[in-house]
């Protein structure tokens, strides 16, 4: 035992290993060329790369964000029309932002696209300080107001209807029980802003005049009247939605009837027939001499159209609802509503976001469609450009531009989507 | 809860139509019912007092009128002295047609892309991610606009093929031109063919030569089937499977291989002639664009939905099968497909209903199909707007149902059983 | 909760309740602005420019109506309209004038219930193709694949004229001219149909024009004039005298120049004293002030200076009087006396 030649006493410093397996070369020999087809693949992949690179990139870096023509364009770039003529968005980039909005109001539709985000922080981000959540529900009001501009009666008379169908749920519920005091609440805020509402308003405002300039909804156009089409149809198809999907839940078989109904058709028939009848034949539907504008008939039909989407995003909430919550909402001697306020909504909604989020991802995009009945909407602003002496004959700088700003906004938001899948996983 | 206290009564009160929970839904169901149907009423009234005062009573007679327009891509006889009616059909034949290309082209590359994005190679599994980015994030409609302009303004048009110096030609050894026209490709004619029977009281016609074909072409499918089966028969009783490919492959080419002939089969080739290409099949540009560009956007989509299949299946799955001693190919045919299909079939046919939805975008790039026809230059020439919109909208309505119809008939019988 | 912006924009941007019982004139004035129908965008006749200004020769007549109703030439409400939704958006009240190069047909006038005020553009269709093709002539044109504007007449009138002719043709249907164009040049189509101001404001934009012919077939008549609905006489008389007023003017050599003279005090010629109200009580007639044409002429200049203003020779445009010169010139504009 004792002779033995030789006994290591310490380790041997740790030897690099082969340059081949670390650094950049040992990434890409695992993630590239791992194989003979992955090798082959990454090899096309590049060529791919290349071609498209060099392909664009002469187009897109041409110097003539000056240019006030096509034919100025031409004359910079030269005899071959190599580049692209980007004069034509440094022109136009505020008409495809704003439409045809005053420029010196722009400030109102910036600040209600900023106050939205505010609105919506409670609801999308537990960071955010509770105490928004006060401002929240009365957003709208307030961003419409800003939107459209006029007196700022007529939002508060609208939000009055909702004070006070409050407190007549209060009062006849206390008085009459629960299923009278739901009936009052509905009834009573239909009656105030049918015959009262207007009036009042008009009183108010002709005794203290506050407002700001109002602004035609003809004039919204390019992002803001998609944003605006689409934040509108969101907001107003949630609680349609929700009321549809309890509908669609519930036992009554006339009125499960009536909403699948109605989910099944607007879901089968495509947006632009709805569109046609926003533009063609929703004024045929209405009393006689009932005449609104085209944005606001739009909106409707859209609204309509997100709702039935909006109901099958929250009956895939509710029926992600363990049973166990039902059964012990009842327990608990909870009525219907109650239940569903206090136990079944909250977290069937919360379960729901990421879906709503890509409701409204598809409601944004399909916004789109509105330039089909002449809407002048970012697509129909392209047209009315090309039909610009000046810029006729101009395709992809515009089409361009525009598929990158609704990139940007719906890979923001799609992003955010898979940021909450991700947290509400964790928290189970 | 209030019949414990109260003696029991039957006599029936008003108010317990309300505060008796036994009659309320009653209440409520009356209730919404009547509201509905006021509603109904009340659109209906007003609807009928507008079109009086606008002086237009609804009438579909103007559906027996000729249409007075020429339709580009018509599957069945039609010319401008057809009637609307006529137009409409073919409008919708047109819509069905891209409607099932898109399906397939869309199914088919979602798949590869779905499965590409899951590859071990970065730089593949990146531009694949970009790419469904890149088309999910930006209005269809954009998509096929700016695949109708790619198609426009990068291919050759038919003039370019001309003459000496032509600057392009023909592929697949002078048998396909791809224009900015669109793609004209080599069409079968039947020498000896069978000639065309009418239907519907000689409104349409069939091709004979057509029903023969897949006659014989489904008798050949069935006959191999009959022998996989006999097959399997034979594998489970005795542990060998019979060498079956070469009978079965004959079954099938066979029968068709002869009746071809006897029809007297050729390809007729596209032919440069006058300002066109003549001859042969054309699919036009607004069908190739649409077609593009809603199998490329609805790809993206189907992509995640195949993705998000495949990674629902645990690995425990794939190593349980192993352990059973499947092979691999069996593995997927076996356990996994059969349970990621489960996952991955109701959203792929949710999409295959908006592509079809999306298929009315086809407007924007002049490809007659019925929002084209009916709800496109029937309504501007007749005036006709509740009566084509609301036609047109019950279309639509019946192809979705019908395609809702098959995907609940699957969910069915793919559900797992739950408590 | 969040239901109310919807209330609250309908509270907001109103429901007007009455439209198509009141008369449109007191809706107009009561309004304070004119909605005005017009295209989404054809070069020369109506298009936004950069900050949101409405522009062109239809436009023009928009202006002068708002003009000689409320005085203001700026008045006006542009609501852009398809080939699809233009009726429609009219018959419904939406707008109270339609003038979108829209052509004077029997079954829109009687089936469709609307009054053509007038003609302000006399139009027909004709055919482009490249040079390069030597066609001289439609009837050359069997096979050709033919590029039309749809939701017009247009692709009624190709197929009567095709069909007549017994030549085959391969229709594509386009949406807007910008669209057409683009395939047009690119070689998708061999021939671009559409009426023959459009075809040569067109061409005037292509980089090089001269490369294009336009073929001598002119295959329809376009009477193109701006429309009222049917039913409300007293409005259909004030858009039609209003454009009679700009014939007028240009026929009498009232100008936006010399009006500010011309309508100060009364002149020597009675008819345009009575056209500029300074004699008679043609305003008082018509519902309207007295000084209503001096402010229709004053919007954008009499019907001449309109054309050359926007569509004339001087214009990238380039379109020749022709048709529509003035009777005395040997065209066909021509206004009924103002007396």
């Amino acid at each position: 035992m004792s002779d033995l030649g030789f006994v290591r006493t310490e380790m041997l410093p740790e030897q690099a290993p082969p340059a081949t397996t670390v650094g950049a070369i040992g990434w890409a020999r695992q993630n590239l060329f791992n194989g003979i087809s992955n090798s082959v693949l990454t090899v096309l992949s590049l060529v791919f790369i290349y071609y498209i690179l060099a392909a664009m990139l002469p187009w897109l870096l041409s110097p003539t964000w000056g240019a006030e023509s096509l034919n100025e364009c031409r004359e910079i770039n030269g005899s071959g029309h190599g580049g692209a003529c980007w004069g034509v968005i440094s022109e136009r980039w505020l008409q495809l932002m704003f439409g045809f909005y005053p420029p010196e109001y722009y400030w109102r539709p910036i600040a209600a696209f900023l106050l939205l985000g505010v609105a919506l922080a409670p609801v999308l981000f537990d960071t955010a300080p509770r105490k928004l959540l006060i401002f929240t529900p009365l957003y709208p009001f307030f961003g419409a107001w800003l939107l459209w501009g006029g007196t700022i009666w007529n939002p508060l008379a609208a939000l009055a209807g909702f004070v006070l169908g409050y407190y007549a749920y209060k009062v006849v519920a206390a008085a009459a029980g629960s299923l009278a005091g739901v009936i009052a609440a509905a009834l009573v805020p239909v009656l105030w802003w049918l015959f009262l509402a207007g009036p009042v308003a008009g009183a108010l405002s002709s005794i203290l005049p506050i407002g700001i300039q109002a602004v035609e909804s003809r004039a919204f156009g390019g992002f803001m009247l998609s944003i605006t089409i689409g934040v509108t149809a969101i907001l107003c198809s949630l609680p349609l939605g929700i009321v549809l999907a309890l509908g669609r839940q519930s036992d009554l078989l006339i009125v499960k009837a009536l909403c699948v109904g109605f989910i099944e058709f607007i879901r089968g028939v495509p947006l632009i027939t709805l569109l046609f009848v926003a533009s063609t034949l929703l004024n045929i539907f209405m009393p006689p001499g009932t005449n609104f504008d085209i944005i606001l008939r739009v909106m409707i039909m859209v609204t309509l159209f997100a709702a039935a989407y909006m109901a099958e995003v929250v009956r895939g909430g509710l029926a992600a609802l363990p049973t166990g919550q039902y059964e012990a909402a009842d327990a608990l001697g909870l009525d219907y509503w109650k239940a569903q306020r206090l136990v079944i909504m909250p977290q069937a909604l919360k379960i729901s976001i990421p879906g709503i989020v890509s409701t409204f991802i598809g409601v944004f995009k399909d916004t789109t469609l509105v330039s089909i009945i002449g809407l002048l909407d970012p697509l129909g602003l392209s047209n009315a450009i090309r039909a610009d002496a000046a810029w006729n004959g101009i395709v992809w700088e515009i089409y361009g531009f525009i598929a990158l700003m609704f990139f940007v906004f719906c890979f923001s938001m799609s992003r955010y989507s898979m940021y909450l899948e991700r947290k509400l996983k964790t928290s189970h | 809860m209030t019949t414990l206290t109260d003696p029991p009564k039957e006599s029936f009160r008003l108010s317990m139509l309300i505060y008796d929970t036994r009659y309320r839904s009653a209440t409520i169901q009356v209730v919404a019912l009547i509201g509905f149907l006021l509603l109904i009423g009340w659109l209906i009234s007003n609807t009928a007092a507008n079109l009086a005062n606008l002086g237009k009573p609804i009438d579909f007679g103007f559906l027996g009128e000729p249409a007075g327009y020429d339709i580009n891509q018509r599957l069945i006889e039609y010319n401008s002295q057809s009637s609307h009616w006529r137009a409409a059909i073919v409008g919708l034949l047109n819509t069905l047609v891209v409607a099932v290309l898109g399906c397939i082209t869309a199914t088919v590359l979602g798949v590869i892309i779905g499965v590409l994005r899951l590859s071990n190679n970065w730089i593949v599994s990146r531009i694949m991610t970009v790419y469904v980015e890149m088309f999910r994030n930006v209005p269809v409609l954009l998509w096929i606009v700016f695949v109708m302009a790619i198609l426009i303004e990068t291919l050759p048009a038919p003039r370019a093929f001309r003459g000496d110096d032509a600057t392009a030609s023909m592929v697949f050894s002078e048998s396909v031109a791809v224009t900015n026209r669109g793609v004209y490709i080599p069409e079968p004619l039947f020498s000896r063919g069978l000639g065309d029977i009418p239907v519907f009281g000689n409104s349409f016609e069939i091709s004979l030569d057509l029903i023969a074909i897949l006659i014989v072409l489904g008798a050949g499918i069935w006959g191999s089937t009959v022998v996989r089966k006999r097959a399997d028969r034979i594998q489970a009783a005795t542990g060998d499977r019979p060498t079956t490919w070469y009978l079965r492959l004959g079954l099938v080419l066979v029968p068709l291989a002869i009746l071809l002939f006897a029809l007297g089969f050729h390809l007729g080739y596209p032919a440069l002639k006058g300002f066109n290409f003549q001859g042969g099949t054309h699919l036009r540009n607004s069908l190739i664009a649409l077609w593009l560009a809603l199998s490329l956007y609805t790809a993206a989509f189907i992509a995640e939905i195949v993705r998000a299949g495949i990674m629902a299946i645990s690995k425990g799955q794939t190593e349980a099968a192993g352990a059973l001693g499947l092979r691999p190919n069996r593995i997927m045919s076996l356990v996994v497909l059969p349970q990621a299909l489960r996952v991955i079939i109701p959203p792929l046919i949710s999409n295959y209903l908006n592509l079809t939805k999306n298929s009315s975008l086809a407007i924007a790039v002049g490809y007659m199909d019925i929002t084209g026809t009916l709800m496109g230059i029937t309504l501007n020439q007749t005036g006709r707007e509740l009566e084509t919109v609301l036609m047109g909208m019950l279309v639509y309505l019946a192809i979705s149902l019908s395609i809702s119809a098959v995907m609940n008939w699957y969910n069915n019988r793919v559900k797992l059983v739950e408590r | 909760m969040k239901k109310s912006v919807f209330l609250g924009a309908l509270t907001v941007a109103g429901v007007i309740a009455g439209g198509a019982a009141a008369a449109t004139l007191d809706e107009v004035k009561a309004r304070g602005k004119l909605n005005c129908g017009v295209t989404t965008g054809l070069v020369g006749f109506a298009a936004p420019d950069a900050n949101g200004n409405w522009d062109g020769f239809d436009v023009g007549v928009c202006r002068a109506v708002a003009a000689a109703v409320l005085g203001d030439p700026a008045a006006v409400e542009f609501v852009p309209t398809t080939g699809k939704t233009r009726f429609t958006a009219l018959a419904s009240g939406e707008i109270d004038m339609l003038a979108r190069n829209t052509t004077w047909t029997f079954s829109r006038d009687v089936d469709l219930k609307f009054t053509f005020v007038g003609v302000n553009y006399y139009d027909g269709q004709g055919f482009m193709v490249p040079k390069e093709l030597g066609v001289s002539s439609a009837t050359e044109l069997d096979g050709a694949t033919v590029c039309i504007q749809t939701g017009t007449t247009t692709e009624l009138n190709l197929a009567d004229y095709f069909r007549s002719n017994n030549i085959s043709y391969e229709p594509v249907p386009i949406e807007t001219n910008a669209e057409a164009q683009q395939q047009y040049l690119a070689g998708a189509c061999d021939v671009y149909t559409t009426d023959a101001s459009g075809l040569a404001a067109t061409r005037a934009t292509f980089e090089n024009p001269g490369d294009h012919v336009l073929l001598p077939e002119i295959v329809s008549k376009e009477p193109l004039g701006p429309l009222v609905r049917h039913g409300d006489n007293e409005w259909g008389d004030i858009v039609r005298w209003t454009l009679n007023a700009l014939v007028t003017a240009e026929e009498l050599g009232v100008t936006s120049a010399n009006i500010g003279d011309m309508s100060s005090a009364p002149g020597n010629n009675p008819e345009i004293n009575r056209l500029l109200g300074t004699e008679g009580s043609l305003g008082e007639m018509l519902g309207v002030s007295a000084d209503w044409a001096k402010n229709a002429i004053a919007a954008g200049g009499n019907y001449g200076e309109l054309f050359e203003k926007n569509i004339g020779e001087n214009t990238p445009i380039g379109l020749a009087r022709g048709l529509n010169a003035q009777w005395t010139n040997g065209g066909l504009i021509y206004s009924p006396p103002f007396r």
